[in-house]
């Protein structure tokens, strides 16, 4: 592959030297990587603080008093302060560790449901993952809440007068994701968390898709929940953050009972630990926290604003070549959106045109995407889904693009 | 007429006149236009296969003591899946079906889409096939 100079000045051969998977065969074809919103590669970088750990201090944490468990417990809390740091977020305390983004959600929904009585009301967005919808329909299943939808216009934004109508002194809470995972349309959050602070509900944001692309900065936001997911960030599986306002975190009661989370426990009484530890029962992803706080340090060493610009430089290149082929349809067009492009070609099935660029090594999603509502709307099972990183080229769109222009051709 | 190993053994040798699998995809493509197709009235949510990405309709119907089998699907690779599956079970006794192996199913190379992530359910399809034939065995009896 020739090396790539980007309008950004963004060196994306020498990045690519760091992401050892991307140099392997799949079907006798080198990979292009596409499934990017799913999971991300990881870097070297990430893949020795991993083996480091395993190699070097691998020990439980907060408990021992010998000098492994030290040095791994203070490890993860070097993490926790670099996530902190990332995310602008005013306390340590306020970062919860968990398994990821649907466990960070499905920890406010149950922590809420104490403190949401019947008849009042949570929105949320047609445009959500199932692990932003499910949950909180258990959530008014258990409390006898009303959960509003604000509808999506053709272009895949949220229809924000319908949002406004939406809002009364009954909404609780506001779930919205920053970024969609389906089209990858960037929802105005500022907007949203304003005029849901104006009536009193507190907001969550579904910071999944977003956080790969765009550093939030949660106290500018102002917002009062922030999840995210490792893995969609060079970082390792099954770890991810809740952010969570002190003052919404103390009231919300914990969410699994365990070790680590308690103060005190007799038989009569047990009292709970301080933040964060409250919401973090039981012996946590210790590696996998370390080697998130790698991740960020690798992303960071970057820089978001390279990231973003490069991924945008993908974006364009990619909608234009897709567009020449004939009969593809691009769902969400959306003028702020991440490098995401969810299509289908006539009436192609998407699982289809999936099945046979995986022979010519192109890794995409295909699919409803954990958003059904999203398909509803659209009247389609699914739709092809390419994602974008930093670490992919214009040549690798180009062979997507030939790969799909053939399988257009096989199947019609 | 064949039974049914004959005819997996046909199938298994036709597969292996292909050197790459875009060739295989391509075969597969054109054996799903020549699909016995389900009729209308019966592509209905009950005979729809649970566990695929696209969907699958199956119905079968006994005639004399043979089970036929018509299906269709709206994604065109796995129509190519349930013909060859149909190809090889329908118009059988539904005991041959019951008894019949699947190991086929691994020598034309299709056992990658046997993997829940794939998701087109091969599995779930031949199950379906072998229910019937266990149901309408029972009428036979
Ligand atoms: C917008 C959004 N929310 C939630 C999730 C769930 O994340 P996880 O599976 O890491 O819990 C995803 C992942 O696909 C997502 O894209």
């Amino acid at each position: 592959m020739k090396v790539a100079s980007t309008e950004t000045g963004f060196d994306v051969e020498t990045v690519r030297k760091d992401f050892p998977i991307l140099s392997r065969k799949v079907n006798g074809y080198p990979l292009v990587y596409f499934d990017n919103a799913a999971t991300s590669q990881t870097p070297q970088q990430v893949i020795d603080t991993i083996v480091d750990y395993y190699s070097r201090y691998n020990a439980n944490i907060h408990r021992g008093v010998h000098s492994l468990s030290q040095e791994a417990t203070d490890a993860y809390e070097q993490a926790r302060l670099k996530i902190r740091k990332h995310f602008n977020a005013a306390k340590s305390h306020e970062i919860i560790f968990t398994a990821g983004t649907t466990h960070a959600i499905n920890l406010v929904a149950s922590g809420f449901s104490a403190l949401i009585k019947e008849g009042e009301e949570v929105i949320v967005s047609a445009l959500e993952h199932h692990s932003n919808i499910v949950p909180w329909q258990m959530l008014c299943e258990k409390t006898g809440a009303v959960l509003k939808v604000i509808p999506m216009n053709d272009n895949g934004t949220l229809n924000m007068n319908e949002f406004q109508n939406l809002l009364s002194e009954k909404t609780k809470l506001v779930f919205v994701n920053h970024v969609s995972n389906a089209l990858g349309t960037v929802n105005p959050v500022k907007e949203i968390i304003e005029k849901a602070h104006g009536v009193g509900a507190a907001v969550l944001l579904d910071g999944a898709q977003a956080a790969p692309h765009i550093k939030a900065d949660v106290q500018e936001l102002d917002v009062d929940f922030y999840t995210v997911s490792a893995h969609k960030m060079c970082g390792p599986t099954g770890v991810g953050v809740l952010y969570g306002k002190e003052e919404w975190l103390k009231k919300l009661p914990p969410y699994q009972g365990g070790g680590e989370m308690i103060s005190t426990v007799t038989f009569e009484k047990t009292t709970y630990a301080d933040l964060p530890h409250k919401f973090e029962a039981g012996t946590p992803n210790i590696c996998g926290g370390i080697a998130f706080g790698a991740a960020l340090d690798y992303m960071n060493g970057i820089g978001f604003e390279k990231i973003a610009a490069y991924e945008h430089e993908l974006l364009d290149y990619a909608t234009v070549k897709l567009l020449e082929i004939e009969g593809l349809r691009i769902y969400g067009t959306s003028e702020e959106k991440t490098a995401v492009i969810s299509f289908n070609i006539g009436d192609l099935h998407p699982y289809d045109i999936g099945t046979i660029i995986d022979k010519l090594g192109v890794a995409v999603r295909t699919g409803h995407h954990c958003a059904q509502p999203v398909m509803d709307y659209y009247k389609i099972p699914g739709t092809v889904r390419a994602s974008f990183a930093f670490y992919n080229t214009k040549e690798e769109i180009d062979i997507f693009i030939e790969a799909v222009k053939r399988a257009k051709n096989m199947l019609s | 007429m064949s039974n049914i190993k004959e005819i997996q053994n046909e199938i298994v040798d036709e597969f292996e006149m292909f050197d790459d699998w875009m060739q295989r995809y391509e075969h597969m493509i054109e054996l799903g236009k020549s699909l016995p197709l389900i009729e209308d009235k019966y592509k209905i949510e009950d005979n729809l296969i649970k566990g695929c990405q696209s969907k699958v309709w199956v119905h079968a119907e006994l005639q004399g003591d043979r089970l036929i089998f018509t299906a269709d699907s709206d994604a065109i690779i796995t129509k190519g899946i349930i013909a060859i599956l149909i190809r090889a079970y329908s118009n059988q006794h539904p005991k041959d079906i019951i008894d019949a192996d699947t190991a086929f199913i691994d020598e034309i190379g299709l056992k990658e889409h046997l993997s829940p992530t794939r998701a087109n359910g091969l599995v779930s399809m031949i199950k379906q096939l072998k229910m019937y034939a266990v149901a309408y065995q029972t009428q036979l009896n």
